[in-house]
């Protein structure tokens, strides 16, 4: 079956949610929500937008959507609270000899 | 209106006609007046419907022109050597994102060394960006080729940035008879351009989205085949405009004497020089024929191994060079005419505004013709490479 092609590139909005990004970097980042106080700075610093803050459990926390996170490790490095870490993932996780 | 006018004006009066909603550049040598006349049309309110641009940059001139014809607009810039060069990042984009841009390229030499002076080194550069280019002999064609421009620009089969290549000083400065068109007949050759789609607030877009390797070897292949499809609406529009203007120029090529053995070929204003060449070498009883080559991009392959099939030899005169190989029209044309076997010779003059005198050239391309000739650079002092 032949593909539709938009000359020009031209995109309409939201496409990019189709976009899955999160197997991109070889990191993700993880938020521990003992320490995560809902300040929403990782939240407005994460470039990819992809950090929302929401209610989980009666408690407001930083919720980080894996399907988007390209693993830059900015939100960990803005956290004033060490909630948030960077962590390999699985795939990486391999011995070089 | 036949009046006698510079090679500026010819170009700027007939950008005018065209109603250009957008008009953006930043002065270069020889391509200033262009804008300088369409500046003074604009302040003297001749433009309706237009916005005159000043940027503080070729680069950004470009830049605004992408966004304008993105936004819908027709969309004119002049430009050439150091600032065609960096527009060059901005033109890739606008040939990618299919946008008509018409730009006027007043060919000029490249530095280092500086030089204002013409060869053909510029445009040549940009071959391989997905840009339409034209060159033209003279005022009337450049005159002429701007309607035809944004027409074969603007079908939506094309959708690609046209520049219409004249050299510089030697078109740009010169005063000649230059028949200027009537709007009417601009009108009733040129509709308005209204794209489909383009940005606006009411149906947001975004132009030249990201493509990763699944999806982005589609784009190329797409533009290829506008290139292609260009070449036969490029022909239908020739076709078209000598019927409204009365005046055929004619198609990607120009054969004159189609019957000779031999064949002179090169693009630009040195076809005007080429054709007296040529009429006095057959008065001496040299089968010679001229080949202009009007359209570069498309490369018109079909046409031109039609034209020479029966060529003996093929003299080309290149005023540009690709270091470490050859004259850069010399390279196109044998990768053309591959599996014919015409003897090719070509020789690279006149680069940075460099004379080519006639008689100069006669003597070459008869020499060429008598076998006394090897390609390569011609109409330079021999040197010493010194480091001071």
């Amino acid at each position: 079956m032949k593909i539709r092609l938009n000359i020009g590139a031209i995109s309409e909005p939201l496409q990019s949610e189709q976009f899955k990004t999160g197997d991109w970097g070889t990191e993700w980042s993880f938020v521990d929500r003992e320490k995560c106080t809902a300040c929403r700075v990782c939240e407005q610093f994460c470039p990819d937008g992809c950090i929302e803050v929401k209610e989980i459990e009666g408690k407001e926390v930083a919720v980080v959507d894996h399907n988007y996170c390209k693993g830059c490790g900015v939100c960990a490095s803005v956290c004033r609270y060490g909630a948030i870490k960077m962590e390999l993932k699985e795939l990486f996780k391999i011995d070089v000899r | 209106m036949r009046k006698v006018v510079r090679g500026f004006y010819s170009v700027a009066y007939a950008v005018k006609l065209c109603k250009p909603n957008i008009i953006c550049a930043y002065p270069i040598t020889p391509q200033t007046e262009i804008v300088e006349n369409l500046a003074l049309m604009y302040a003297n309110g001749e433009l309706e419907n237009c916005k005159y641009i000043t940027a503080e940059s070729e680069f950004a001139a470009a830049s605004i022109l992408v966004g304008a014809s993105a936004a819908g607009a027709r969309t004119f810039t002049a430009t050439c050597s150091q600032g065609l060069i960096l527009m060059s990042e901005v033109l890739f984009n606008a040939a990618g994102m299919r946008l008509p841009i018409v730009i006027v390229n007043t060919n000029r030499a490249l530095s280092a060394p500086l030089s204002i002076w013409n060869d053909l080194q510029d445009s040549m550069a940009l071959r391989d960006a997905g840009i339409i280019q034209v060159y033209v002999e003279n005022n009337q064609e450049a005159h002429d080729m701007v309607p035809q421009a944004y027409k074969i620009a603007e079908d939506k089969r094309v959708r690609l940035p046209f520049m219409i290549c004249m050299d510089g000083y030697k078109l740009t400065h010169a005063y000649e008879p230059v028949d200027l068109l009537d709007q009417n007949v601009v009108d009733s050759f040129l509709p308005p351009y209204s794209p489909e789609v383009y940005l606006t607030t009411k149906k947001p877009v975004a132009f030249g989205c990201y493509a990763p390797p699944h999806i982005y070897m589609e784009f190329r292949v797409a533009m290829q085949r506008a290139m292609e499809r260009a070449k036969e609406i490029m022909e239908k529009v020739f076709a078209e405009w000598a019927e409204v203007s009365g005046r055929n120029w004619g198609g990607h090529l120009e054969v004159v004497y189609p019957d000779s053995k031999n064949f002179v070929i090169a693009m630009g204003s040195i076809v005007g020089l080429l054709r007296k060449v040529v009429e006095e070498l057959r008065n001496e009883g040299i089968s010679v024929g001229l080949v202009k080559l009007r359209t570069f991009r498309p490369f018109p392959v079909q046409e031109l191994r039609k034209s020479l099939e029966n060529a003996e030899k093929i003299i080309v005169i290149d005023r540009s060079v690709s270091f470490g190989y050859e004259g850069n029209l010399s390279i196109e044309l044998k990768s053309a005419l591959y599996g014919m076997s015409p003897e090719v010779i070509s020789f690279i003059l006149g680069l940075g505004g460099r004379d080519v005198p006639k008689d100069f050239l006669k003597e070459l391309v008869k020499n060429a013709i008598l076998g006394k000739e090897k390609s390569g650079f011609r109409g330079f002092k021999e040197f010493e490479e010194v480091i001071p």
